[in-house]
């Protein structure tokens, strides 16, 4: 008898184990996870922005027009109501992704441009600054690939046998990942010019808004 | 025909194992060096006695403090930036107690003439991305600057102590994870011990009796092992159930779960290895 049940429990372990049903779970899991982190990250290059204002509005002549491009974006991205599942849902997480990439456009301008500015780049307090966005920013592209890769991870045992069998059993769905918002624009070639120096941050921002 | 259609296929299959390791030579990217002490040069541009004397003071820090520091010179780390690469290193070298995750590295590509400090989980609160920045900007780069590298590196690694220091860190007790990882190691070993043992223990004392010698054996040799008494009585209690409930026969029973052995620890031997401990990108970089 009880031979019998620990037979039955190994085969019932083992078909559990082929069929990828904890697999699933474990890089569902996985991905809550990490994108938790990127949600994270993201929040705290938020919490960044305000300082950041105040310490750049007092430099009187600064460019009145980056600063708005940033307030602005910074108030878009925080008012999409970013929870774990925006993941299953592509095109709120298409939205999203578009906010936070805006914001990282109109931080990197106001940071190029800040660099016209002696004064404030004499600044502690502005220099500080600029080095826990540097760190946010490196973070953020740290969390996302961790997400990108647990992605991978759930999207490839969703499409490979047998587990595809148990997807389908349960309606588990490939989850949507990062994807660069404008493919067409980098696999042009840059136009470098030399001619006015006007032109290079008017791509540079047309860039940032894509 | 038949020749040139032999070396064709030859040619293809040539092509295609040669594709199939594109993406890790193709990527071309600088290799993560073997974690073998503190201080990894790759440049030649410490002399020994000052590569022994950085690896004293991160030795003795690790010692007194537990935290893992580690200075890492490569030439280039093209084609990646030095963000990606130190990330890289990072995640391979696990530096750091695992959950304190307290581990950091300096890491200077001279040719490319970037620095990066790249800080655990654990020490982002001390070591923040200011502090870090700090560090490079006021106490590294200007000595680099002079192209004196061992002075910018001795002292950086100087005030990322300093710093380090001042953050409470779970007390250094290297003995307890390795006593424990050792037994982990030791598990499968048991088990077997058990069930062949205690089977004919069994069958030749009977049924309690094979037991109770079967627990007191392997609990005394996982006392050896271990040298826990509490472990060592755990195992043999576990070994004294094991065979007072196993099945009569125990040959068929072996085969069912003996497969269960533990893959084998890395690390351990080797003087010096990271703690496994996590990092997420933080930490600041910069030039000279």
């Amino acid at each position: 008898m009880r031979k019998i049940f620990s037979i039955f429990l190994t085969a019932a372990t083992l078909s559990l184990a082929g069929c990828g049903y904890n697999t699933f779970q474990t890089t569902d899991e996985q991905i809550k996870a990490s994108w938790a982190e990127v949600l994270n990250q993201y929040q705290r290059r938020a919490d960044l922005i305000p300082n950041l204002i105040s310490t750049v509005k007092g430099e009187s002549k600064f460019e009145q027009d980056t600063l708005t491009k940033v307030v602005e974006a910074r108030s878009k991205a925080t008012a999409i109501q970013a929870t774990p599942e925006l993941v299953n849902d592509p095109a709120a997480f298409q939205r999203f992704q578009q906010a936070q990439g805006q914001l990282s456009g109109a931080l990197s301008r106001l940071l190029v441009v800040s660099e016209n500015y002696p004064n404030l780049k004499a600044n502690q307090a502005f220099r500080d600054l600029q080095a826990q966005l540097e760190g946010t920013e490196n973070r953020i592209t740290v969390a996302r690939n961790r997400y990108i890769k647990s992605v991978q991870d759930y999207n490839v045992t969703i499409r490979s046998f047998p587990s595809n069998l148990t997807a389908m059993v349960f309606g588990y769905k490939e989850k949507a990942n990062f994807t660069v918002e404008n493919e067409k624009e980098i696999s042009r070639p840059p136009t470098v010019s030399f001619d006015s120096p006007a032109a290079a941050p008017v791509n540079a921002a047309s860039g940032a808004t894509k | 025909m038949t020749f040139a259609g032999t070396a064709n296929r030859w040619f293809r299959a040539i092509g295609l194992s040669l594709a199939l390791l594109a993406p890790w030579t193709a990527g071309a990217q600088v290799a993560v060096p073997a974690l073998l002490g503190h201080v990894t040069d790759q440049t030649g541009t410490l002399t020994p006695a000052q590569q022994s004397t950085l690896e004293q003071t991160l030795t003795a820090f690790e010692a007194k403090k537990g935290s893992q520091i580690a200075v890492l010179i490569v030439p280039t780390t093209a084609p990646e930036e030095i963000e990606q690469f130190a990330l890289r290193v990072a995640e391979r070298w696990k530096l750091g107690r695992k959950k304190a995750d307290d581990g950091a590295i300096l890491v200077v590509a001279k040719n490319d003439r970037t620095l990066r400090i790249e800080v655990g989980y654990g020490l982002e609160g001390a070591l923040s991305d200011i502090s870090s920045k700090r560090i490079i900007s006021e106490t590294i780069t200007p000595r680099f600057k002079q192209s004196d590298y061992f002075g910018g590196i001795e002292a950086g690694v100087a005030q990322i102590i300093r710093v380090v220091d001042g953050e409470p860190l779970p007390a250094p007790s290297n003995r307890q994870t390795e006593g424990n990882q050792d037994f982990r190691q030791f598990v499968p070993f048991l088990f077997i011990v058990a069930l062949g043992v205690g089977g004919m223990l069994r069958s030749t004392f009977g049924k309690v009796p094979g037991a109770l010698i079967t627990g007191a054996v392997v609990s005394a040799l996982a006392w050896f092992v271990i040298g826990t008494f509490f472990l060592s009585g755990l195992a043999g209690l576990g070994a004294l159930l094991f065979t007072l409930l196993g099945s009569g026969r125990m040959q068929p029973g072996i085969g069912g779960w003996g497969g269960g052995g533990r893959g084998g620890y890395g690390g351990g031997g080797g003087g010096f290895s990271g703690g496994g401990g996590g990092f997420g990108g933080g930490g600041a970089s910069g030039r000279w």
